[in-house]
C-alpha cells in the first residue's frame, strides 16, 4: 500500500527521505488503519485473495480436476479470432451497456426525484413498488405469461383482441422479438441499489438551498433539479453510476430466465452467459476465466468514462 | 415577485404534484405486479393454481398453502426452529457488524488522507466491477485451508466485508464538510469518536439504506458450497427443499415465497419510514 505518494512534499530528492516520508505519513494515520483494519481483513481474506488467485486463470486450461495448465495468450486468441458466439455475445452485451445502462440509470434518478416531490406517507409507499421487483421472489413467471407465445400470453391476447395481429407472435423465441422483450425487463428490474441510494440522497439536501435558490429567481421544478438537486447528489450519481455498470455489463440472467439456454441463435446471449455456458456447462475453467476477464476491463473503461462525465459534480 | 410557500416546497404547483402522483402511480402498476401477483398465487388453492390462463385473483382464497407449509416444516429432520435460528442469527450479526466496520472503514477512506488511501478506494470500486465465475473456486479453496468448511464462520465472515456498503457509505460521508470534522478534532474527539459521534447521525439516510441492503443479502445467504450439514442450513435452503416437490407443492412454493419475503420487507419498511422522517440539520451539507 505504500506505492501511492503521500501529499506531502518530500524534503529531500532522494529516494530514502521520500520512503522515511511516507512511513512518517503512515504513523501520524495510524488511527486511520486502525478504522479500516477490521474491514480490510476481512475483504481481503474473502474478497482480494480469491480474485488475485483466479486472475492468471484466463491464462490457463483449466478443468477442475487436473491442475491449470500454462497456455499463454491462446484463450484470448480464440476468443477473440475464432469465437462466432462471443461476438454475438459481445454484440449483445454492448447493446445492453448502451441502452439499459443509461436509461436505467436516469430512471433511477428521474424517479427518485420524481418521488422526493411527494408527501412522507406516499414517498415510502412509492419507493417501495419501484423497489419491489428487488425483494419479489419469482418475478420471471410473471414475465413468462405476459410473453408467452401462444393466444394466451397476456400481451398476445391484448394485441389480438385489439385487432392489431392476426396470429400469437412467438416473443420469447422469435430473434426478432426477444431482445426487445429481454431489454424490457431488464430495465424493469433495474431500480435497486443506485436508486435507493438516490432516494436516500435526496433526502439529505437541505433544505435552506431550495429557499435560497427561490429568491435568486428559480421558477419551477426542473430548473430546480438542474442548478440545486443535481449538484448536491454527486456522489450518489457516481454510486448509482458504478451499480448500473456493473448491472448492465453483467446482464445474461433475464435473458435466461425468459429466453431459455442457449437461447435461440444466441439472440439474446451475453459475454456473462458466454462465461457461464464455458464455466458452469462445460467446465473450461480457463476460458471461462478469460472471457470474464475481457468483461472485467470493459467495466473498468464505461467506468473511467462516466467519472469524466460525472466530473462537474464530484470532487475525487 | 412570486412569495415563497415555506410549507412544503419552494417551486412547483399543486397540479404538478398531482401529475407527478399520475405518472408514478401508472409505471407503479407495472412494478408491484410480480408482488402481488406471487401474493395472489399463494392464497389460491391447488386446483385455482393451474388455471390457463391464470387469474389475476383467488376466487376461492385460503389459507391452506401456508398451513401445508408450517406442517411440512413441523415434520423435518432437524427441528424447523434451528433453521430459523441460523437465518435469523446469521443475518443479524452479518448486518450489524457489515455496518459497523464498514461505517469505520468508510470514515477513513473518506475523510482521512493516508497513505494507501487512494489505492484502497480504487480497490473498492475495482472490486464491484470484478465478476468471474472462478472466484468461488477459490473461495472454497480458502476457507478450506482455513478449515472453515461446515462451520459456523462459513455462513457469516465471508458476507461481512461486501464492498458496495462501504462504497455507498464512503460516497455520504464525503459530503459532510471538513469543516465539521475539523471542530470536532479540536475538541478532542479522536478519529473513531469523530465518526461516530459527530458523522454518522449526519448520514442517517446512509447507513439505514446500508441495513436495508445488508439485510436483504444476509437473509438470502445459504453458503451452499460451504454447508454441508443439515444443522447448519439456512431458511432459504430449506424452503427450497419443502417446495422443490414438483407440482403438487406448487402452491407451497408461493406461500414459501411469501413468507420468506416478509423479514426483509419489513426491514425495508421500517428503515426507509425512518429515512423520510430525516430533517437535514440546517447548515450541515456543504
Amino acid at each position: 500500500m505504500s506505492t501511492v505518494k503521500s501529499d506531502a512534499i518530500p524534503t529531500g530528492s532522494v529516494k530514502q527521505s521520500k520512503y522515511k516520508n511516507t512511513l512518517n505519513e503512515m504513523k501520524r494515520n495510524a488511527s486511520a488503519y486502525g478504522m479500516l483494519a477490521p474491514f480490510f481483513f476481512l475483504f481481503a481474506i474473502f474478497t482480494i485473495i480469491p480474485v488475485i488467485m483466479s486472475l492468471p486463470i484466463g491464462f490457463t486450461s483449466f478443468n477442475m480436476v487436473q491442475f491449470p495448465k500454462f497456455v499463454g495468450l491462446s484463450n484470448f486468441y480464440t476468443l477473440i479470432l475464432e469465437d462466432d458466439v462471443f461476438l454475438i455475445a459481445l454484440k449483445n452485451t454492448l447493446t445492453f451497456a448502451v441502452l439499459t445502462g443509461p436509461i436505467s440509470y436516469i430512471a433511477c434518478f428521474v424517479i427518485a426525484w420524481l418521488i422526493n416531490s411527494l408527501g412522507r406517507t406516499l414517498k415510502t409507499i412509492f419507493t417501495f413498488v419501484f423497489y419491489a421487483p428487488s425483494i419479489a421472489s419469482n418475478i420471471f413467471i410473471i414475465w413468462q405469461l405476459m410473453f408467452s407465445g401462444d393466444t394466451y400470453g397476456f400481451v398476445n391476447a391484448w394485441l389480438m383482441q385489439l385487432g392489431i395481429i392476426n396470429s400469437p407472435i412467438q416473443w420469447l423465441t422469435d430473434t426478432k422479438y426477444m431482445m426487445g422483450v429481454v431489454i424490457l425487463v431488464q430495465l424493469w428490474i433495474s431500480l435497486g441499489a443506485g436508486f435507493l441510494a438516490m432516494i436516500a440522497g435526496l433526502q439529505g439536501i437541505d433544505k435552506s438551498q431550495y429557499e435560497a435558490g427561490a429568491i435568486e429567481g428559480i421558477k419551477n421544478r426542473l430548473q430546480e433539479m438542474l442548478y440545486i438537486t443535481l449538484p448536491c447528489m454527486g456522489p450518489q450519481l457516481l454510486f448509482a453510476a458504478v451499480m448500473q455498470i456493473t448491472a448492465s455489463f453483467t446482464a445474461g440472467h433475464v435473458g435466461q430466465m425468459l429466453t431459455g439456454f442457449p437461447s435461440t441463435d444466441y439472440a439474446t446471449h451475453t459475454i456473462n452467459t458466454h462465461a457461464f455456458d464455458y464455466g458452469f456447462i462445460r467446465y473450461e475453467m480457463g476460458y471461462a476465466s478469460a472471457v470474464s476477464f475481457l468483461l472485467f476491463l470493459m467495466m473498468i473503461v464505461a467506468n473511467n468514462l462516466i467519472r469524466r462525465v460525472l466530473s462537474k459534480y464530484i470532487d475525487d | 415577485m412570486k412569495l415563497i410557500r415555506r410549507k412544503k416546497r419552494i417551486s412547483g404547483s399543486l397540479g404538478g404534484d398531482i401529475f407527478i402522483f399520475l405518472v408514478l402511480g401508472f409505471l407503479g402498476i407495472f412494478m408491484i405486479f410480480p408482488f402481488y401477483f406471487s401474493v395472489i398465487q399463494s392464497i389460491k388453492p391447488i386446483n385455482e393454481l393451474f388455471i390457463f390462463p391464470p387469474k389475476l385473483y383467488a376466487m376461492d382464497p385460503t389459507a391452506d398453502n401456508f398451513v401445508e407449509l408450517f406442517r411440512a416444516a413441523g415434520n423435518l429432520w432437524v427441528p424447523f426452529s434451528r433453521y430459523v435460528f441460523n437465518s435469523v442469527s446469521v443475518s443479524v450479526i452479518v448486518t450489524v457488524t457489515h455496518v459497523f466496520i464498514g461505517s469505520s472503514a468508510a470514515y477513513a477512506l473518506a475523510k482521512i488522507k493516508f497513505p494507501g488511501s487512494k489505492f484502497a478506494n480504487s480497490l473498492i470500486v475495482l472490486s464491484l466491477l470484478f465478476t468471474s465465475n472462478v472466484t468461488g473456486i477459490m473461495t472454497y479453496i480458502v476457507m478450506a485451508k482455513m478449515g472453515m468448511i461446515d462451520t459456523y464462520f462459513a455462513l457469516v465472515l465471508p458476507f461481512i466485508a461486501t464492498p458496495m456498503g462501504l462504497f455507498l457509505m464512503r460516497q455520504f460521508m464525503g459530503q459532510i464538510p471538513e469543516s465539521l470534522i475539523e471542530a470536532a478534532r479540536i475538541d478532542g474527539a479522536g478519529h473513531f469518536r469523530t465518526c461516530w459521534q459527530i458523522v454518522m447521525p449526519n448520514v442517517k439516510p446512509a447507513w439505514l439504506t446500508m441495513i436495508i441492503f445488508a439485510f436483504q443479502g444476509a437473509w438470502a445467504i445459504t453458503a451452499q458450497q460451504f454447508i454441508y450439514k443439515e444443522a447448519l442450513k439456512t431458511l432459504p435452503t430449506v424452503v427450497q427443499q419443502i417446495t422443490a416437490a414438483g407440482l403438487a407443492r406448487a402452491g407451497l412454493g408461493f406461500a414459501g415465497g411469501v413468507v420468506m419475503m416478509i423479514p426483509p420487507l419489513v426491514a425495508f419498511l421500517v428503515a426507509q419510514g425512518n429515512i423520510m422522517e430525516t430533517m437535514s440539520h440546517s447548515g450541515i451539507k456543504e
